[in-house]
């Protein structure tokens, strides 16, 4: 028998994906399957499931309530795509020229800046959050740097409600997200073949002309690979909403944590949750067809 | 090369470094501050035996806290040691072999990278809930011998959305691997075994840490898997610190996070030594 394992190459193929795929279908595919069933269900007066089929919880998303139209869920959803594109924005602003700058500096130092961009990311999601209510509140860090400042020039000060609001979710989303730009940002900045950028120069092209017409165009797969990994998790986090928002900002991931734990509704919890996949699926693909998969994913 | 442009860059990446460091900056000082509602920085604290460390002998003391970083770390370890075998043994499938799934086994791999966490969490606690009800029901079980949420659901899961990322830095090792050293090794009379043990394996060994640091790493990081699959007793640090978050932190958190810090810079030290000396 093991003579005949040797010599089927599929057999040992075959054999070798087995536990992968296992993993993959009962933790992956058959959850989806379920939570697209749960979705066609209704709940009970306990909060049970029951499963029908039933289109009450799209149609409910929609805006469709039999005390008439409400748009609260379209807002929420409109809300979550906003935040996730102006995130993406600020963060391919901001990763962009500190992907240059390492890519650009003496390769023994390189390995150093890249480590340096990794270290806030070994703190912890949760912790990171808390660190900025500590910065932006209003007896906060930044406010007493402010406060003294306006002190030094003998101004009155009033301190900031910077928290909680949607520009402090705002800032929270930006910090937790910009380090999975900044790499493959930087692995596609590091590719580029210096002789270009002097075959740029010696053809008389100035700074913004070569960033342009050379640095951009190149970088372009680790941008692309870099906003599939910032702006899909943008989508679905909740945690920086719920905590820096104060829960006056809702997203589609409170709203789908909320089903699950406060309105025990896992239907119309489900329901979302289909959307909300359906929707991020739809804009990645646009994306991809526009501007080419990235990748950069693989090395980032 | 001379750069015409790099006081603006070199500005703007400094600001972006600042950007990166102010919030682990605080963090570390309000770790000694003398107010315990740590809202304020009053003062460096100065009590008890600890001294400044005040707060850092509260967390030793804390059993909540030491019971949650102990979960983290269980499942963490687990979760990596399990998804970097299976990982490597399906990066290998790709990387070598044509089989009837291939297509299908690729695209099931970028699900977890392509679609939001929170679809997965909230699909995996449908899962379970309905699993472990029906298990409960039908066997008949009840009390503490009941099916449910803890320890081992969190682990599956994590090693579930692990997987993708180990097999993706192990390929990406397989890609430039010369297959002549094997075949070498195969004429000289290794079997299959001997050449995967003797030589594969050491030459892909540096993509194999890396996919291990990086499991390991979204594991530690890990909130909205462990979120909607936890359950009494196997609470982790973000899930712990989230709980907090409600009511009043005191620099205890703090503190935790500086040696949290602390650890995991030391471990990655470690971690890059060895692998330089792999290599």
């Amino acid at each position: 028998m093991l003579q005949k394992l040797r010599e089927n190459k599929s057999l040992q193929g075959t054999l070798l994906i087995l536990p992968t795929l296992l993993w993959m279908i009962s933790l992956l595919i058959v959850p989806l399957i379920l939570s697209v069933i749960t979705s066609f269900g209704r709940r009970d007066a306990d909060g049970n499931v029951i499963y029908t089929f039933t289109l009450d919880n799209y149609l409910r998303l929609a805006g469709f309530t039999p005390a008439g139209f409400d748009d609260l869920y379209l807002q929420i959803l409109w809300r979550s795509l906003t935040l996730a594109f102006q995130t993406t924005v600020l963060v391919i602003l901001m990763a962009y020229p500190l992907a240059y700058f390492v890519a650009r500096a003496p390769v023994k130092w390189r390995n150093t800046f890249l480590f340096l961009i990794l270290v806030p990311l070994w703190t912890n999601f949760v912790i990171r959050i808390y660190a900025w209510i500590m910065i932006l509140r209003t007896q906060g860090v930044l406010n007493g740097l402010l406060g003294w400042g306006a002190g030094l020039f003998g101004q009155p000060f009033k301190p900031f409600d910077f928290y909680p609001s949607s520009g402090a979710v705002l800032v929270g989303m930006v910090y937790e997200f910009l380090p999975f730009m900044i790499l493959p940002i930087y692995t596609s900045l590091e590719k580029i073949d210096g002789s270009l950028y002097e075959a740029a120069a010696d053809l008389g092209a100035n700074a913004i002309k070569t960033l342009l017409r050379v640095t951009l165009p190149l970088s372009m797969p680790g941008i692309v690979a870099g906003t599939i990994l910032v702006f899909i998790p943008v989508m679905g986090t909740f945690v920086v909403s719920d905590i820096l928002g104060g829960r006056q900002v809702i997203l589609v991931g409170n709203l789908i944590q909320r089903q699950f734990l406060d309105a025990r509704d896992p239907a119309f919890g489900s329901a979302s949750s289909i959307i909300l996949m359906v929707l991020t699926l739809i804009v990645t693909i646009f994306y991809t067809r526009k501007f080419g998969f990235g990748e950069e994913i693989a090395s980032a | 090369m001379s750069n015409r442009r790099s006081p603006l860059v070199i500005v703007s990446a400094l600001l972006v470094y600042f950007f990166l460091y102010a919030p682990i900056v605080v963090l570390v000082v309000f770790a000694f501050n003398s107010s315990r509602t740590n809202i304020v920085f009053e003062g460096v604290v100065n009590q008890g035996p600890c001294g400044p460390f005040y707060w850092f002998c509260k967390l030793f003391d804390n059993n909540e806290v030491l019971n949650a970083a102990k979960n983290t770390l269980t499942i963490a370890f687990t979760s990596t040691v399990v998804s970097c075998i299976i990982g490597t043994m399906a990066a290998l499938a790709l990387q070598r072999y044509t089989f009837p799934v291939k297509t299908a086994s690729e695209a099931a791999l970028y699900i977890p990278i392509v679609i939001p966490e929170i679809v997965m969490g909230i699909g995996i606690l449908v899962l379970f809930s309905a699993l472990f009800t029906w298990i409960n029901v039908t066997f008949g079980l009840t009390g503490d011998a009941r099916f449910s949420l803890g320890l081992a659901t969190v682990i599956v899961s994590h090693i579930a959305f692990s997987i993708p990322f180990v097999t993706l830095v192990v390929r990406a090792r397989l890609h430039g691997f010369d297959k002549a050293v094997e075949e070498a090794a195969m004429d000289l009379g290794a079997n299959e075994f001997v050449t995967f043990w003797r030589i594969t394996l050491p030459i892909i060994f540096p993509g194999v840490l890396s996919g291990a640091l990086l499991a390991f790493t979204l594991s530690l990081d890990d909130f909205i898997i462990t979120f909607f699959t936890n359950g009494p007793g196997s609470t982790t640090l973000p899930i712990y610190v989230y709980g907090l978050l409600r009511r009043i932190i005191t620099p205890e958190v703090n503190a935790l996070s500086t040696v949290w810090i602390l650890t995991v810079l030391i471990a990655v030290f470690i971690s890059q030594r060895l692998e330089s000396r792999e290599v």
